[in-house]
């Protein structure tokens, strides 16, 4: 096996192989979920803290049911309502947290690089749960094995990602993701949500989905932040929908196979069209929803097993 | 009197732009006479053999920021003083954005009491432009220019409202106040925490289109155009901003611009993994505007070339990115850094003193930065090659909040005199 991160922090820290190395195994762990077969061995023993300092319900819940599936203690901590508000540091809070021995910690912060930072100070292994518009590699990860399930292949598809590119942190770790596996990227946003410089990341840019959607083989929508509205990016929600919205008419500049993803919530009537978002045939939105418990069971896994590692060479070495 | 004479030096003059060996005297606290001659024969003279180094006029650095009153833990005159006298400057002028601001006559002589008592070098201290910095109203020029006020500045707070900048440089025209401003268009700046392009996006950082230093520019020199104030530009840092510069200093406005060291050796990559050290205001630019305004100091259009030392202890720094606070500390890594350029080919010694020394005295209206008979004896002497790598902790600064920790310079003082006295060195 070829994993060698002490850390998942992000995608941009990851070689082609060790993302290979990770869906391969993600993979069996999907199959296993659906038969049912239990591995509470795996993470015996290791105590997994789930510490959001945002709001999540979707990605808090795949991590702890991960993390139970796989035998490990898992403990949340909801970090909006705790000290932080009593104005403790994100620094001394990890270092309280470290005084505990936790194994894994999965972070997800409101800033970007708060995560990273939050790494440096402690012992276990941490894991990127989403930092403002950064990072969130699980994301990209569970997407790619959609992906791969449904295409058969993680390369040369054509890959369109629509809607909020500029807050989104998922279409960044997508995009690295993606290029990493030597596939064509399409960026398509209204200018104002899209970020700057991303033609030199070696993607397409368009501004009309028409355009943007030719004959690609996957459609990856974004959700669109309703507070985003307050900032004067775009005019209406009526408006973006009308123009960015996901329905039938715009899907049909697609290929006939290509697939729909979401990474959710949903703003049905804002981002996506109900009927996309609910037809079996191109939808694979709930199948992502089922890839992401089996990725960070992955990912925790691989993790452990390199920390399990660099902890039995300290003990040899004293 | 005392006499000392430099023998066997390399005398970098600012003026005439010459890097010649030569020899000079100074007699109490001027200089008396410069020579062309290494070895010229003076009675009674105590000799300092310079070894064929570099005598140059003490840097004036304008923008220091002193965290007295209100944050003494981060520096104090004591400290700061000892970290210019330790990095050739000679002259520290000093930043009025403390707790509580320096902006009336009473805080200025605090100021002025602490600086005396505690640092071995000058210290010409701002005031600021508005009431607590707060834009609303003006403060008193008259008076605090009586008190020794050198120039009146919001600091990094742009005056939002031009009615009400327009009168203060309308009074400050008056007393031929000199107005020091931050250019930077304050809408389309708020929030941004790095220059906007692809290391932003990259990062998932909030950032600021360089297009809103422009905008501030232009703003300025059309409220000058106005009011005939006397206008010196704190930082400028991209390519845009320039010729819009030239323009307006062709056009006879009484304007002029400073950038800061770090701006002038790094760029927005050195941030790399959320490297709070490295985050400014205005942020660290591309590769391209860097280069540019380098060229525009070697060219003399940017005029001062200073540290915009800022000292922040690590609490404030060691904080997510964007809640990070902004600034470095400078005073002692200044003259390497600047050598850097000179080493890279980029602009010599002369010119470079030019803008470290010469320049800021002549805004200033001082008479240090030429080493004439008569002129202050305010020196440094310093060894341009000599190398080291840079470790934070060694910093007399009472913050080490450096972007070059680690790094590798070139350069080191040998010596500091202010008014003929040796306030540092190690000769």
């Amino acid at each position: 096996m070829s994993f060698r991160a002490r850390h998942l922090l992000g995608i941009e820290h990851l070689a082609p192989d060790e993302i290979t190395t990770l869906l391969d195994l993600a993979d069996q762990y999907a199959d296993h979920n659906r038969q049912g077969r239990s591995h509470k061995d795996v993470l015996a023993g290791i105590t997994q803290i789930n510490m959001f300092f945002e709001n999540s319900t979707r990605t808090q819940a795949s991590f702890e049911l991960a993390g139970k599936r796989l035998g490990a203690d898992v403990m949340n901590m909801a970090m909006q309502a705790s000290s932080i508000k009593k104005g403790e540091t994100l620094i001394d809070t990890a270092l309280t947290l470290n005084a505990m021995h936790p194994d894994l910690l999965v972070v997800r912060h409101p800033n970007s690089g708060a995560v990273d930072l939050l790494a440096q100070k402690v012992n276990g292994a941490v894991l990127n749960a989403g930092d403002g518009p950064h990072e969130h590699p699980t994301q990209a990860l569970l997407d790619a094995l959609t992906i791969r399930r449904a295409k058969g292949r993680l390369h040369r598809l054509s890959i369109a990602i629509c809607g909020d590119i500029a807050h989104s942190r998922v279409a960044r770790s997508n995009i690295m993701l993606l290029g990493k596996m030597e596939n064509r990227i399409r960026l398509i946003a209204p200018p104002t949500l899209m970020p700057s410089g991303m033609s030199e990341f070696g993607v397409e840019v368009f501004e009309t989905m028409e355009q943007g959607l030719q004959d690609v083989d996957v459609v990856m929508m974004l959700r669109l932040q309703k507070e985003r509205m307050d900032g004067g990016f775009i005019p209406s929600e009526r408006e973006y929908f009308h123009r960015y919205g996901l329905d039938a008419a715009k899907l049909r500049h697609a290929k006939d196979d290509a697939i729909v993803m979401h990474p959710g919530p949903m703003n049905r009537g804002v981002e996506i069209d109900g009927t996309i978002a609910d037809d079996i045939n191109r939808s694979v939105i709930q199948t992502q929803v089922e890839m992401g418990v089996a990725v960070r069971m992955a990912a925790m896994d691989l993790l452990a097993r390199n920390l399990r590692a660099a902890r039995k060479a300290e003990t040899v070495m004293a | 009197m005392t006499k000392t004479l430099f023998t066997n030096a390399r005398l970098i003059r600012a003026v005439a732009l010459t890097d010649n060996p030569g020899a000079m005297l100074i007699e109490g606290d001027s200089i008396a006479e410069v020579y062309d001659d290494t070895h010229p024969t003076v009675k009674d003279a105590q000799i300092i053999d310079c070894g064929g180094m570099c005598l140059a006029p003490g840097i004036i650095d304008i923008g220091v920021k002193i965290s007295e009153p209100g944050e003494r833990h981060k520096e104090s005159f004591r400290s700061a003083g000892r970290a210019a006298a330790a990095g050739g400057v000679t002259t520290i002028v000093t930043r009025p954005d403390t707790l509580p601001a320096i902006d009336t006559p009473e805080t200025l002589e605090f100021v002025e009491r602490r600086a005396s008592q505690d640092a071995p070098v000058n210290v010409l201290p701002m005031a600021a432009l508005t009431k607590g910095r707060n834009g609303r109203e003006m403060t008193e020029i008259g008076f605090l220019q009586d008190a020794g006020a050198v120039a009146f500045t919001d600091c990094d707070r742009v005056v939002t409202n031009t009615k009400v900048f327009s009168r203060a440089l309308t009074y400050a025209r008056s007393l031929d106040a000199l107005v020091i401003g931050h250019v930077q268009e304050p809408g389309l700046s708020d929030g941004a925490a790095v220059t906007s392009g692809k290391f932003a996006s990259l990062r998932g950082l909030p950032g600021v289109s360089p297009m809103a230093e422009r905008m501030g520019l232009d703003r300025d020199i059309g409220l000058l155009e106005m009011t005939g104030a006397k206008y010196h530009i704190d930082q400028i840092t991209t390519a845009r901003a320039l010729p819009a510069l030239e323009r307006a200093k062709r056009n006879g406005i009484d304007i002029t611009a400073g950038v800061g060291i770090h701006h002038l050796t790094l760029n927005e990559f050195d941030v790399a993994d959320y490297r709070t050290f490295f985050k400014l205001k205005p942020p660290l630019r591309s590769e391209d505007d860097r280069l540019a305004v380098v060229q525009a100091v070697a060219d003399g259009l940017i005029d001062i070339i200073c540290s915009m030392h800022t000292p922040q202890d690590e609490e404030s720094k060691r904080l997510p990115y964007e809640e990070a606070a902004s600034g470095a500390v400078g005073l002692e890594t200044l003259l390497p850094a600047a050598l850097r350029l000179y080493h890279e080919g980029l602009i010599d010694l002369p010119r470079l003193f030019r803008a470290l020394s010469l320049n800021p005295a002549q805004r200033l209206g001082l008479r240090g930065g030429r080493m004439r008979p008569g002129h202050p004896a305010d020196l440094v002497l310093f060894d341009p090659d000599a190398p080291f790598v840079l470790d934070r902790s060694t910093l007399l600064s009472k913050s080490k909040n450096t972007p070059f920790d680690g790094a590798r310079m070139q350069g080191k003082v040998l010596g500091t005199w202010v008014a003929g006295q040796e306030v540092s060195g190690r000769l």
